[in-house]
């Protein structure tokens, strides 16, 4: 009798000690995996030039907001960024599912050699290839413009894998039902298989915003002006130590750019994971 | 009736050409065009106003092999992969279990580890100045407090590649999470109650039942690391420049550097090409494997 109690009392206490130093753990290492992204929210708050003291006694201020606002087309290169991921997400919809349909549901002389060619993109890196994209860019006159910057990144090999799986999912009888009810091919395309594909898109998109926001070096080449600029460019463009801008005013700039994305994130976690998940698995 | 049969075939095939043709134009355009256009620029002299550019064979390689930065940077990027590599798919192993074990807190947990995935890593870079800047940097505020002088982590060839790997680290191994965590979701709980059973500890059972099991998603993170390797090199732009004196410079940048800052654009296609052959060999070396896999099972 007495042994069983023991016995239980070690087997209940061990997971526990357990279970707490994982959850120690795992905490400690959350704050500091975050913690690049709070002393900057908190530098940029702080006036600027007294942000690496570390000093909490200072009042919080949104003036490095407002000067930020005020000391680059801030305006403009948030606009710019939309603008590109929309025509870039659009391109991409359009061309990646008219080519994942032919794909999956389509039978045509070389059709396999052809998505090889295609499954072969994923591995040359469109940011590989940055010196002779450019010259191609720029003689179809192309430079420095949204549509410059977009265009190699349209026929994405990726999105078509995507959805030339997920159309192969479709159960035919439900093509077939919607055949006998009259639809032509792109009538089958738009009322069966892109409904079917719903969580594809989603996933995709959510996922190719995310990347497009964040791009850098091949906007970095193609643009040469406030007018095209993305916002990260500009951000680097601002935020380069030599030219001693202040690091508050640094940290208020990076905050303003990443904080749309951020936010969204924030809001729609789940959604985020699973479709960073979902594209991820090849 | 056979007639109309294959009336109706040749009918689907033009269809299916018709409706794959706009994204194999572009990719043509974008990827196999530019690819090839670039081995061929790579056997090319660099052209002059004055001095045409001329045939020059593997010339351009020649050079790219004889010149010590091309060794420095090559070195750079293997001891940027050799580290970013394991150091990310160990962390990334570790977020997820703890992001799977019933804990407090849980999903806050989760979202800290996923958050930098999210980040251009321009944005990461600039947080990042905020802990590396001498003296006032966090890091040398704490080695500070107890006594350690500042240091110019990014300014000096010593610790510049060692700041811009912490970076990348921080960067992915959040994104390399997600996999490794959908993956244990799959593992029934049954395997850790019978390991628990046979007497394994902790330990044992996630060496010899997590990770033989956890291997494919292994393989398939390591592969997108190889990638990331190569390609992530935004913030270089923002730290070290690829300095002090090439010692944190990594492959992609000095492409961009000789492309772009010194107009050298067949040095610039020749390494380029090194590059995609480097990707080439992960992209077989993958396919290999995977086919392994598939015999296994």
């Amino acid at each position: 009798m007495n042994t069983d109690t023991t016995v239980a009392n070690t087997k209940l206490t061990l997971p526990d000690f357990d279970k707490l130093l994982d959850a120690l753990g795992a905490w400690v290492l959350a704050i500091v995996w975050i913690s690049p992204l709070l002393f900057a929210a908190w530098a940029a708050l702080q006036p600027s030039g007294t942000a690496l003291g570390l000093d909490f006694s200072n009042p919080l201020t949104f003036v490095n907001f407002t000067y930020v606002w005020g000391a680059v087309p801030w305006g403009g290169y948030f606009a710019n960024t939309v603008i590109l991921v929309t025509l870039i997400l659009a391109g991409q919809l359009v061309l990646c599912t008219l080519a994942g349909f032919a794909f999956a549901r389509f039978e045509f002389k070389g059709r396999d050699t052809v998505f090889i060619l295609v499954l072969l993109q994923l591995f040359i890196l469109p940011e590989v290839l940055i010196v002779e994209n450019y010259a191609i860019v720029s003689k179809l006159g192309l430079f420095d413009t949204a549509l410059g910057i977009g265009l190699p990144y349209m026929a994405s090999a990726f999105g078509i894998f995507l959805l030339r799986q997920a159309f192969k999912s479709v159960p035919v009888e439900l093509e077939e039902a919607a055949r006998i009810e009259g639809c032509s091919w792109m009538g089958v395309l738009w009322k069966v298989y892109v409904p079917a594909a719903k969580p594809v898109y989603l996933a995709y998109a959510l996922v190719s915003i995310a990347t497009h926001w964040n791009n850098f070096l091949w906007p970095l080449i193609v643009t040469n002006s406030p007018e095209t600029r993305p916002l990260t460019v500009g951000l680097s463009l601002f935020g380069a130590p030599e030219t001693g801008v202040d690091i508050s005013v640094i940290s208020a700039a990076t905050i303003m750019t990443i904080a749309p994305l951020l936010i969204a994130f924030l809001i729609f976690q789940r959604q985020f994971i699973q479709a960073f998940l979902r594209a991820g698995i090849r | 009736m056979n007639e109309m049969a294959r009336l109706q075939k040749r009918r689907l095939a033009l269809y299916g050409w018709m409706l794959a043709a706009p994204a194999l134009a572009l990719m043509s355009l974008f990827a196999f065009y530019p690819a090839i256009a670039t081995f061929w620029h790579s056997l090319f002299t660099r052209g002059t106003s004055r001095r045409p550019s001329v045939f020059a064979g593997f010339e351009n390689y020649g050079d790219l092999f004889a010149d010590p930065t091309f060794w420095t940077v090559a070195t750079n990027n293997l001891i940027y992969a050799g580290v970013t590599i394991p150091v990310s798919i160990m962390f990334a192993l570790v977020m997820a279990l703890w992001a799977n074990a019933h804990i407090p807190a849980r999903s806050f947990v989760r979202s800290a580890y996923f958050t930098p995935t999210i980040l251009p890593m321009i944005a990461a870079a600039n947080l990042w100045l905020f802990f590396y800047t001498p003296d006032l940097g966090v890091i040398d505020q704490i080695t500070g407090f107890f006594g350690a002088s500042p240091t110019n982590w990014l300014g000096q060839p010593e610790t510049a590649l060692a700041s811009v790997i912490i970076v990348t680290i921080w960067k992915e191994a959040g994104f390399f999470m997600i996999f490794y965590l959908a993956a244990l979701q799959t593992i029934p709980p049954d395997l850790r109650e019978a390991a628990r059973i046979e007497g394994a500890g902790r330990w044992t059972y996630t060496r010899r039942v997590l990770l033989p099991l956890l291997m494919p998603t292994t393989i398939f993170v390591f592969v997108n690391a190889m990638i990331n390797s190569v390609k992530l090199i935004d913030h270089l732009f923002i730290l070290t420049k690829g300095g002090p004196n090439n010692a944190s410079k990594l492959i992609l940048y000095w492409v961009w550097e000789m492309a772009f800052a010194y107009f050298d654009s067949p040095h610039a296609a020749a390494m380029t090409i090194l590059v995609l052959l480097a990707l080439g060999l992960v992209a077989v070396a993958q396919f290999r494997l995977v086919e392994k896999r598939t015999h296994y099972r």
